[in-house]
């Protein structure tokens, strides 16, 4: 299997605060990871290096093995095919739900190209299809602002598919669901691994018991365990520093 | 398409506007004994490029969050463009008599033109400059602003600040724009005397039809993909950047089209009111449209252009009566919107419709 997504001893402070030190990472093509660590253990960092966001002082960080990520920007790496989802739900409040889809969807990014562009039949369909997915359909025409924070973290998450990226970045889906919706996004993110590779961030150990994938720790900005869940759950390090708290 | 471009409000909008391309100059040219005096045609006409003026400012303020606080910039720019093409139009018959250079020039003993007065004597070079200046303008001035990420507050103090260095240049003779007086002492345009009402009553059709086109090229960019976009942009930059599209762009194409807009309306505006000088550029008239544009109600098109209408009418009136107290009227206003009308009078009247529509059902179940 080849690497999707490989990180080498990657460094980043703010103002002399190591927020990520030394993180090495490898992710295969069509893997679900699932990453935890207590609060300020760096996940969301890491997310901001990958997407281009936020260099990294020092290290390497590489997609398909060949596309070096520290020169790409936020709208190249979505280009490049990496999607992410914010931890806290952003969707274009003032547009309708079906609206935040279509501008989504995988098409010419460029000014005119928009500017001009007119919404194919395919589109429409494929539009009808992601919504069906994340279970929008009957809200599809009502402004994003209206809805529930669940149904918000759905819409960003058909958002994100519209994108059809290779690689999902998903910062902690579950905060604000139902436990019926969380079971249900588990089970939408397995599904789509495989086709997809996902990256998750969670902290909710039911979520990411249900997710049934590779577990990785970070604490202070570097891997501190890997393995299954029930693995890094046995080591005393991690029991220490999050699962014990 | 059509249907696209011409909604509700835009439709009863550009029929009242038509009514008055109608009649004002009906009442004007044709009628016995003048039921529209002259100088009530030029007043409107400068209304109307107050309008547009709105309207471009709502473009990208309204639609992709930028506060422009120097649309007056570009407004003035396309003023002194044109202006500088009804200079030459003068000619000989300047007070100093000379056949090329304005009367200023030759009060500060200039000899000869400076190139960037020269081709100023084509009406179409003019007319490429009044779109061209404030268009590359802005393509400068967003090009980098945008790219280093400058937003909010920030972005709106360094437009004020580029009014404001413009406004300061203007005055000073040694530009070569007429110093504080800028340009004036018009005659004629493309041979039509300006003073004649026939001419008037054309400007201000021409003006109307500025606006009418201004809307709906406005209403053409906001209901595209694009328009989607900068709403997108305005309501969650970031997102849209990991979506994939390019920001900066966006913003740059919106801010660049808007400036054009803002010109268009100051080349229109300086013929009818017969000066164009650097006080256009003072950092409260670019604040002033703002307060049009939030009065009128924000992300609308057409609000905006109500509400530059609106102020522009009660400041015409009201310095007749107390020039004095003008500013603190405006901040007034600026503050009761604000507070008690969000939306600007557009969404008022909109929601005032919308709630009586909601009521009458009943109503006539009843009956
Ligand atoms: N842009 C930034 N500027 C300053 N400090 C930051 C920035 N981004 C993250 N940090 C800091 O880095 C640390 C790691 O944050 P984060 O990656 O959000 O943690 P997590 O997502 O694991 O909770 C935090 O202490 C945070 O304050
Ligand atoms: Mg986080």
């Amino acid at each position: 299997m080849s690497v999707q997504l490989y990180l080498n001893d990657v460094h980043r402070s703010f103002d002399g605060f190591k927020a990520i030190n030394g993180l090495s990472l490898a992710i295969d093509k069509g893997e679900l990871r699932a990453v935890i660590g207590p609060n300020g253990a760096g996940k969301t960092t890491m997310m901001d290096i990958i997407t281009g966001k936020t260099r990294p002082d020092t290290g390497e960080v590489f997609w398909n093995g060949t596309v070096d990520l520290t020169k790409v920007d936020e709208a190249g790496s979505a280009r490049l095919g990496i999607g992410r989802k914010f931890q806290k739900p952003t969707v274009i409040e003032s547009l309708t739900v079906e609206e935040n889809i279509a501008i989504s969807l995988k098409d010419d990014r460029s000014v005119f190209g928009t500017l001009l562009n007119r919404q194919s039949a395919e589109q429409a369909a494929r539009v009808s299809e992601l919504l069906e997915l994340v279970r929008l359909s009957a809200d599809r025409r009502r402004s994003a602002a209206d809805l529930s924070h669940g149904q918000k973290q759905w819409l960003e998450i058909g958002m994100l598919l519209a994108q059809e990226p290779e690689l999902l970045l998903v910062d902690e889906p579950a905060a604000g669901m139902t436990d019926d919706e969380t079971m249900r996004t588990a089970e939408l993110l397995r599904s789509l691994a495989g086709s997809h590779t996902v990256v998750v961030v969670e902290h909710d150990m039911e979520f990411v018991r249900a997710l049934d994938c590779k577990v990785t720790v970070l604490h202070q900005g570097a891997v501190l365990a890997e393995g299954s869940l029930d693995h890094v759950s046995a080591n005393p390090q991690v029991v220490e520093v999050y699962l014990g708290r | 398409m059509l249907r696209r471009l011409i909604d509700f409000r835009m439709g009863i909008f550009l029929a009242v506007l038509f009514v008055f391309v109608v009649l004002v100059p009906a009442g004007n040219l044709a009628v016995e004994g003048r039921i529209v005096p002259s100088y009530i045609v030029a007043l409107l006409g400068k209304y109307l490029c107050y309008a547009l003026l709105a309207v471009a400012l709502d473009l990208c303020w309204g639609f992709c969050g930028i506060l422009s606080l120097g649309h007056g910039a570009f407004f003035a720019l396309g003023g002194y463009a044109m202006g500088m093409h009804l200079m030459r139009e003068i000619g000989p018959r300047g007070v100093y008599g000379n056949p090329v250079l304005p009367d200023f020039m030759v009060f500060l003993n200039w000899q000869e033109l400076p190139w960037f007065w020269l081709g100023f004597d084509q009406f179409w070079f003019a007319c490429l400059m009044v779109l061209a200046v404030p268009g590359a303008l802005a393509f400068v001035f967003g090009w980098f602003a945008f790219r280093s990420r400058v937003t909010g507050v920030y972005l709106s103090i360094i437009t004020q600040a580029m009014t404001y260095a413009l406004m300061l240049a203007f005055f000073r003779n040694e530009m070569g724009f007429g110093g504080n007086n800028g340009l004036t002492d018009f005659k004629d345009v493309l041979g039509f005397d300006l003073s004649a009402d026939s001419t008037r009553a054309g400007l201000f059709v021409l003006s109307a039809v500025a606006l009418a086109g201004g809307l709906l090229l406005g209403k053409w960019i906001t209901t595209s993909k694009l328009g989607k976009v900068l709403v997108a942009v305005r309501d969650a930059e970031s997102r849209t950047r990991f979506i994939g599209y390019r920001v900066e762009g966006y913003k740059l194409f919106v801010f660049v089209v808007s400036a054009m807009m803002a010109g268009v309306a100051g080349a229109l505006y300086a013929p009818q009111v017969g000066i164009i000088n650097p006080g256009e550029f003072s950092p409260a008239n670019s604040i002033e449209i703002v307060i049009w544009v939030a009065l009128g109600g924000r992300g609308t098109l057409v609000g905006a252009a109500i509400g530059a209408i609106i102020v522009a009418a009660a400041k015409t009136l009201l310095t007749g009566w107390l020039p004095e107290a003008w500013l603190y009227v405006l901040g007034a206003l600026f503050i009761i919107v604000t507070i008690f009308l969000p939306q600007g009078v557009l969404g008022a009247i909109e929601g005032g419709m919308g709630r009586a529509r909601r009521r009458t059902p009943p109503k006539e179940a009843e009956a």
